[in-house]
């Protein structure tokens, strides 16, 4: 796995090959596979998310009774055309939601990269594929790219929120997703890596304080933040902007952020909105049950 | 860590953590004991028994034993398959100490009439550790094709498995050795870069010194 995004950059105008190319041969040798298996296995990933945002059921409430039915809300509010963002928004936020409580409901999810932020990548990604007619070949080499900002997330920091915070998981989810929309959009590895450390920097400092240590609130919704800023920080780099902190200086900051959050707000659920009266009361509810 | 360990694993929520770690902690006991598992206890340390109720990590426990991969659609009802299969089963609080919060101490009796305790924990992002196996400390991931090997605390028998592992043409990736007290059982835990044939497995626990050998298979 790549170290830092300067050197896929460099690989980039070295071998003269894309982003997700690069990236696949890379783990090709890691895993002793062929690039045809590993482009039909995250080929298959993709798939699978795409079966999860259909397998959502709209009565389904979790064992704790917080999450459920929240995605049925939103798909309803967008049919009525009643949401301020409109149906492409409000389709990312209906599908970040829904993958969100399908997890807390014990359903089959893609970690991406972990459970609790497994709405943020199926949400961009397949209401992008609709809106702008990506084949799902598109689709995967995106997913590539996605997986390799990760793995450079992975070396510099974290992506569990136990040892980084929300910032890890959302954060980390939200930056693999806005580099590869931005590399359906023409964007080189260079662009990728900003839009990616644009969508970090959005994220930074954000605590991970699920009520009763559960993956529901707030995680279900905050999926949603992470896949709408994916959406604007490509947006950002599309228009020409970029990350005035170098991309791997940005990951190297969160990893820091990480270090100096109290345990508190590193997924024990006892501190942040954890820990607040409702949080406690909902907290002695649970364990009550 | 590979791109699969990035996006992935396909697993039943909700966490990978809590959830798909404790199956695969589950799969991995199974695996030790070497058969169905006749007697399950089960014993929560920290955060597991703190939040495992809500995040299922009883049942995916529960369904890991049986052998259910951790995208099986059945692990919300593990309970009920457990019954199915005749499979005893109680849960637990227990202190294992200064271990990782994420921990579980499983005492299992297998249909082929063999006891095992294991001790392991979830290390995030679905991934594992085996802590402890018999009271015997140890420390592997059960990602790789493994060899659990107790033998006697004598000299050369390092020498004499890898050399034997060598001539199989095995790559070894990491190995490790343990021993409570000098002079006792010793155990060597070596991760494979391939699987180790069946046979190979057998000619192992037949060489001298060695007491018993576990093979852990990822197919």
């Amino acid at each position: 796995m790549f170290k830092s995004l300067e050197d896929i950059i460099v690989a980039e105008k070295e071998k003269n090959l894309p982003f997700w190319k690069i990236v696949m041969q890379d783990d090709c040798v890691e895993l002793d596979i062929s690039e045809e298996e590993s482009f039909n296995r995250m080929k298959r990933m993709y798939e699978v998310m795409k079966e999860s945002d259909k397998a959502y059921e709209d009565t389904l409430m979790s064992r704790s009774g917080l999450v459920g039915t929240d995605g049925k809300k939103v798909h309803d509010a967008r049919i009525a055309g009643k949401l301020v963002c409109g149906d492409f928004i409000g389709r990312v936020i209906e599908r970040a939601i829904k993958m969100g409580e399908s997890n807390a409901c014990m359903k089959r999810i893609v970690a991406a990269p972990t459970a609790g932020s497994c709405g943020v990548i199926p949400a961009v990604f397949i209401t992008v594929q609709e809106e702008k007619g990506y084949t799902d070949e598109q689709m995967t080499e995106a997913m590539f790219v996605a997986a390799g900002i990760g793995g450079v997330i992975a070396h510099r920091a974290f992506l569990a929120g136990a040892a980084g915070g929300c910032q890890a998981e959302i954060g980390s989810a939200s930056s693999m997703a806005a580099g590869a929309i931005a590399y359906l959009n023409g964007a080189d590895a260079s662009g990728i890596a900003h839009a990616a450390a644009i969508a970090m920097k959005n994220l930074l400092g954000l605590a991970c304080d699920p009520v009763a240590g559960l993956v529901e609130v707030p995680c279900v919704k905050r999926n949603v933040v992470g896949a709408v800023n994916a959406l604007t920080s490509c947006d950002m780099v599309l228009a020409g902007m970029i990350s005035k902190i170098p991309p791997d200086e940005v990951f190297d900051a969160m990893r820091a952020v990480g270090r100096a959050m109290p345990e508190n707000v590193r997924e024990t659920g006892t501190g942040g909105l954890a820990a607040t009266p409702t949080g406690i009361e909902m907290r002695e509810r649970i364990t009550s049950l | 860590m590979n791109l699969f360990d990035i996006i992935g694993p396909v697993m039943v929520g909700p966490s990978s953590s809590h959830t798909a770690g404790a199956v695969r902690i589950g799969n991995v006991a199974r695996k030790l004991v070497g058969s169905d598992i006749k007697v399950a206890k089960i014993y929560f340390h920290g955060s597991f028994q703190l939040t495992g109720k809500g995040h299922g990590t009883d049942k995916a426990l529960l369904a890991g034993l049986m052998g259910m991969p951790v995208d099986d659609a059945r692990i919300p009802r593990s309970y009920a398959e457990a019954d199915i299969r005749e499979m005893a089963y109680g849960f637990f609080p227990i202190d294992l100490g200064d271990v990782h919060p994420n921990s579980v101490k499983l005492v299992l009796d297998g249909k082929n009439g063999r006891h095992r305790e294991i001790v392991a924990c979830s290390i995030g992002g679905g991934r594992i550790e085996i802590t402890e196996i018999d009271g015997l400390a140890v420390s592997f991931g059960g990602d790789h094709p493994t060899l659990v090997i107790r033998n006697k605390d004598i000299p050369g028998q390092v020498q004499q498995v890898t050399t034997f592992l060598a001539e199989e043409n095995i790559n070894i990736g990491a190995m490790q050795l343990y021993r409570s007290r000098r002079g006792e059982d010793a155990v060597m835990v070596i991760e494979c870069d391939k699987e180790v044939p069946e046979d190979v497995v057998g000619a192992l626990e037949g060489l001298n010194g060695i007491v018993r050998v576990t093979y852990l298979s990822l197919k």
